[in-house]
């Protein structure tokens, strides 16, 4: 059984779709959980939709149907897990009806959905941005996490948590340090025994408190705390929620540093330009997949004329900075890391090479790397410490709808484009169709708009023209826009910069906003 | 509280465990045969096809691909099966205990001579080389039956700027018909219509492309043996006369597009990227890529 929460997968990870194709015609059951009806829920036996947010009522009363109907895994929550009692009390309260109350979920459909996945032999949940992208990002990654470990879903062959990554290396970026509070290989750095291994690699101090994520960078931009800023292949002015923001926040830098492959909208308020490298075709290297694998990519073709290797790049810096780094390869470097990071240690090239990829940990090259991860939760004894259960409560979006504001706005990507464009953009396809307003039929019968006619799409703080199109997957109430045509409808002009303090995701899937006929069309 | 305070600290590193099993799959009986004389032992379920794989006997195939449901519609792969009335397809036919099969007999060979001529005759076979190979092997001549020998030649179908489809090249494999439906896209926006010699792959009620409910995955072209569909560029470079398999390099890599790790194969000639494909035997993509992975490269190309 699949639970396919907050993912259109079949246009966003098509390929792991096909895997998840396999499975149905296998006789597996496919749930999923989105309040548009996508073509991935087309694809499902049930489907749940949710109003925007509701996901934590929803999974709140799952748990609760699933520990009243005896289904609980007791034997896994004593062995391996840790704050259960406070767990089902802080469930207690949300009945089944509550639920349908606060998500518009029959009650049948939640408690039919609730026994199916604690029956269910193998089970996995996979969800992507439409968890993440909330003011409670970390509350609706706990509350699924909650569902694993009432119904031992997790650490066994074919069952699983596993969130799918959206970029080739957003896995690899985090494996390898690039999150606020820690090292490579997730170590933390206010660990001062792993911090000082680290120190003495690299023969330089290390700062010993956590970093900021980018939304605490913005903050602190506004605080006047932050004022240069070295941005690699990222274009946070078209990414960034609450556009206006973002360009008057990063319009007041000092200084700032674009190393990018393209002219972005970023690019354009840098002072200095660096021109980097495709790292797939253009350079060696690794990324990881979101099932962990690590994976070399490499030069299929050389680098336009007067860009650099992004390695290149850093290593020059340094020795501007006065530091020789010397000239070295991917391969010197990863082997480096391999030396410091304990899960990515087994993982030589020629290793990376033969097996097709190996998935962490892999702890030496003996070591097979781990096809799923927490096994350690199953072991007699119990290896390691326990899981625990997180007790999470519902909690609307923050911006809330209203009679000004009375459309709820949610945001996602089509099957043919990526993120802000920049890459997408510049291959003819043919599946291709500009920004649209997507309704339900319904409510362009009660606002009184048809197909392609232009309207204005108003926010709280900000507003677009966008031209209507009617999609039957969505309800009334619910609208959708995608995020990849910046130019032509700002998408984040609308959004709402609401940010979950422990993950710093803004809340893009969840806008109050109100559309108007438009007369100056 | 006292459970609550076991929960893991984000500072201490969780140590490691034994790394996880994966269950075994269902072990299956062992099937011996004798091919061309040479005992073979293949478990149950195996085809005679892998059966002579495993004695390294090469046996021609064109409408079979390992990641496919084998449909034995192309016959070039048939054997000799003793006691069997009809030469039977060995792609599809599984192993029986003590089978008794001849892969290179004289009617086996004159079957095969017969199909590829049927095909040759009527298809244009220029960008098909395995077929052109088993041609020569056999000593098929397309010109068997006469200058008047019905063909199904017809003007390309041009209609997006990704892919080409050319039907005078295609061989009716069905290749890409199961890999837009069950065997791996699940889109179906082609299938087999009409009947005999006027059967043809098509979208519903011959409707172009850009209006049938395909998705431009490309992966109908990833098993297209004759070229029949093929990526825009390559077929403009060939139209051009600029394309020059002995000139490109192919390389391993990643899609550069979501996190599921797709493998990439970048074939590149003087500097350019031409064509992008992904290997079969890749464990995540199994030959298969969506459009942004087959197609999505242009990014990176240089402007002129």
């Amino acid at each position: 059984m699949i639970l396919l929460w907050g993912s259109n997968a079949r246009e966003t990870h098509p390929i792991f779709f096909h895997h998840v194709l396999k499975g149905i015609r296998n006789g597996g059951k496919l749930f999923v959980i989105d309040p548009r009806r996508t073509s991935s829920a087309q694809w499902a036996d049930t489907w749940l939709g949710p109003d925007v947010g509701g996901d934590i009522s929803l999974a709140n009363a799952m748990a609760r149907e699933i520990i009243h109907s005896g289904l609980a895994n007791e034997k896994f929550i004593q062995h391996a897990t840790s704050g259960f009692d406070a767990y089902r009390a802080g469930v207690e309260k949300y009945t089944l009806e509550r639920a349908e109350r606060e998500t518009g979920v029959p009650a049948e459909v939640i408690r039919q959905t609730a026994h199916a996945y604690a029956r269910a032999e193998r089970a996995q949940i996979c969800w992507t941005l439409g968890i993440t992208e909330h003011h409670n990002a970390v509350d609706n990654v706990l509350a699924l996490i909650n569902l694993g470990l009432l119904t031992g879903h997790v650490g066994r062959y074919g069952s699983g948590l596993n969130p799918l990554r959206g970029q080739n290396n957003v896995q690899g970026g985090g494996d390898m340090g690039a999150i606020p509070d820690r090292l490579p290989g997730f170590q933390h750095v206010e660990n001062a025994e792993l911090r000082a291994k680290f120190e003495r690699a690299y023969g330089a101090r290390l700062d010993p408190k956590r970093g900021w994520h980018l939304s605490a960078m913005f903050e602190a931009m506004k605080r006047g705390e932050l004022t240069a800023l070295y941005v690699l292949g990222e274009n946070p002015i078209d990414s960034e929620a609450d556009r206006h923001r973002a360009v008057k926040l990063m319009s007041g830098l000092e200084f700032l540093v674009v190393q990018d492959l393209f002219y972005t909208k970023t690019a354009e308020l840098a002072h200095v330009i660096l021109p980097g490298s495709a790292g797939w075709c253009e350079t060696e290297g690794t990324v990881t997949s979101s099932e962990r694998r690590v994976q070399r990519v490499r030069a299929a073709v050389p680098l336009p004329e007067g860009a650099r290797d992004d390695m290149e790049i850093i290593y020059e810096l340094a020795r501007r900075f006065g530091r020789d780094w010397g000239k070295p390869d991917a391969e010197t470097i990863w082997n480096e890391l391999r030396s410091l990071s304990p899960m990515h240690a087994g993982m030589s090239y020629k290793r990376l090479e033969e097996l097709g990829g190996i998935q962490w940990p892999c702890y030496d090259e003996s070591h097979p790397g781990e096809m799923y991860l927490h096994s350690r939760l199953w072991r007699e004894p119990l290896v390691g410490p326990r899981a625990p259960f997180s007790v999470v409560e519902f909690e609307p979006p923050v911006d809330e709808l209203s009679d000004e504001y009375p459309i709820r706005l949610t945001t996602g990507r089509h099957l043919d484009s990526y993120n802000t464009g920049e890459q997408s953009r510049r291959f003819p396809s043919p599946l291709r169709r500009e920004a649209t307003l997507d309704l339900s039929p319904e409510d362009g019968k009660r606002y009184h708009v048809s197909e392609g006619e232009p309207v204005r799409v108003s926010s709280r703080r900000g507003s677009v023209l966008a031209p209507v199109r009617f999609d039957p997957g969505l309800r009334p109430g619910l609208a959708f826009l995608c995020v990849h045509f910046h130019e032509q409808v700002s998408t984040n002009d609308l959004t709402i910069d609401a940010v979950d303090p422990k993950s710093g995701t803004s809340e893009f899937k969840a806008t109050a906003i109100r559309i108007e006929k438009c007369a100056e069309h | 509280m006292s459970e609550q305070a076991q929960a893991p600290s984000p500072l201490t590193p969780i140590p490691p465990a034994p790394a996880p099993e994966i269950p075994p799959g269902v072990a299956r009986r062992q099937f011996e045969i004798i091919i061309d004389g040479n005992r073979v032992a293949v478990a149950e379920g195996a085809t005679i096809l892998e059966a002579a794989k495993k004695l390294r006997i090469e046996t021609p195939t064109l409408c079979f691909l390992e990641t496919l449901t084998p449909v034995n519609v192309c016959r070039v792969c048939v054997v000799e099966l003793e006691g069997s009335r009809a030469l039977v397809p060995a792609c599809s036919r599984k192993v029986e205990a003590g089978m008794v099969i001849h892969t290179d007999s004289e009617r086996v060979r004159l079957s095969r001579r017969v199909v590829l001529e049927f095909l040759a005759s009527s298809v244009e076979v220029r960008t098909a080389p395995q077929l052109q190979e088993y041609m020569k092997r056999y000593a098929a001549r397309r010109e068997k039956f006469g200058p008047r020998a019905a063909t199904v030649a017809q003007p390309e179908k041009i209609d997006n700027e990704l892919y080409v489809r050319d039907y005078s090249k295609c061989i009716l494999c069905y290749k890409c018909v199961e890999a837009c439906g069950v065997d791996a896209q699940n889109t179906f926006a082609i299938s087999v219509a009409g009947r005999g010699f006027h059967a043809h792959i098509a979208t519903e009620f011959e409707i172009p492309l850009t209006d049938s409910a395909c998705v431009y995955c490309g992966n109908c072209i990833g098993v297209c043996p004759t070229g029949a569909l093929m990526g825009k560029t390559e077929y403009d470079m060939r139209k051009a006369g600029t394309w020059d398999e002995s000139r490109q390099t192919h390389t391993e890599t990643i899609c550069p597009y979501c996190g599921v790790g797709c493998e990439l194969t970048v074939d590149a000639q003087a500097g350019q990227i031409v064509k992008v494909s992904s290997p079969l035997d890749h464990s995540v993509t199994q030959g298969n890529l969506c459009i942004k992975g087959r197609f999505g490269w242009q990014f990176t190309q240089p402007k002129t």
